[in-house]
């Protein structure tokens, strides 16, 4: 896989089939839909206990605003990720362009589906820090390399914006 | 862009008691009466008394450390060293107080915070 920065647009190339699907879970993966802990992570209370009135007031204005946000920012990404759907050899590497102005977007899904899978994996702290934990022996494995990938790419397009 | 808000800290609702006991002589019964003391309040607006409010961030194992700072600088408008600074401080100590002031820009600082999936709380200085 290679990342670089062209004039307007991210360009990651030489993207085999396995990040390809990785990168195409995105979407998907940032959904806390039917898991308690990663709804509780996404939305959590604007305070630390107390406030009755203020948590209430959150639950009905703040809350379906962020739902809108964080759809927005997926959404944004899904379309993107439908460069991968080519008419290529399904074995074959691909391409994927990220718009510049869609940069926003994906740190906001990037984060969202690190944040679920974290949530959904209950990872330890010291898990998280190991990024060179290998090979992928099982679905956690997996789970953690994906946070770690969706982090990498994090950092690359915080380089660019910054 | 947003700016670095005014710091709007430390000007709390009190309320202060004056020891005003006094003892009365009656000279015709030789008694004494003590007149108990008067409360005095100090009273303060509403405005004023809606002050201490802290934004603090949380530590959170998941959340990049260039993220956490990039969040800071676009929310507060700090500069990338202050930004930093805080950043290390949620990371070392756990949380982190990013500003300070009155209750509704408070709300909607910790509401854009929330926005970028940090761990924000609003909370009342003591």
């Amino acid at each position: 896989m290679e990342i670089c920065r062209r004039k307007d647009h991210i360009e990651i190339s030489e993207l085999d089939p396995f990040l390809a699907e990785l990168l195409r879970q995105i979407p998907a993966s940032a959904s806390p839909d039917g898991v308690p802990s990663a709804e509780q992570r996404l939305f959590s209370p604007p305070t630390n206990g107390g406030e009755t009135e203020l948590r209430a007031e959150w639950k009905i204005y703040v809350e379906p605003e962020l739902r809108r946000l964080f759809q927005t920012a997926t959404e944004t990404v899904a379309t993107d990720l439908e460069q991968l759907n080519g008419n290529e050899k399904s074995l074959g590497n691909r391409t994927l362009r990220i718009p510049a102005k869609h940069a926003d977007a994906w740190l906001s899904a990037l984060n969202q589906a690190r944040l679920v899978i974290a949530a959904k994996n209950n990872f330890t702290e010291s898990e998280l820090s190991d990024h060179f934990r290998s090979p992928i022996g099982s679905r956690r494995d997996l789970s953690l390399f994906q946070i770690n990938f969706y982090g990498f790419l994090q950092e690359f397009i915080l380089r660019d914006v910054g | 862009m947003s700016r670095e808000p005014r710091r709007d800290v430390g000007c709390r609702a009190q309320s202060k008691e004056i020891d005003r006991t006094t003892h009365v002589l009656d000279e015709e019964t030789g008694s004494v009466t003590t007149v108990e003391p008067t409360i005095e309040k100090e009273t303060r607006s509403e405005e004023d008394l809606d002050l201490p409010w802290q934004v603090v961030v949380h530590n959170d194992p998941v959340n990049l450390m260039s993220y956490v700072t990039m969040v800071f600088q676009k929310v507060f408008g700090y500069p990338r060293e202050k930004a930093e600074r805080h950043m290390l401080e949620v990371h070392h100590k756990g949380r982190s107080v990013l500003w300070a002031g009155m209750r509704e820009p408070a709300e909607l600082y910790v509401q854009q915070l929330h926005g970028y999936l940090l761990l924000a709380t609003l909370e009342k200085t003591d």
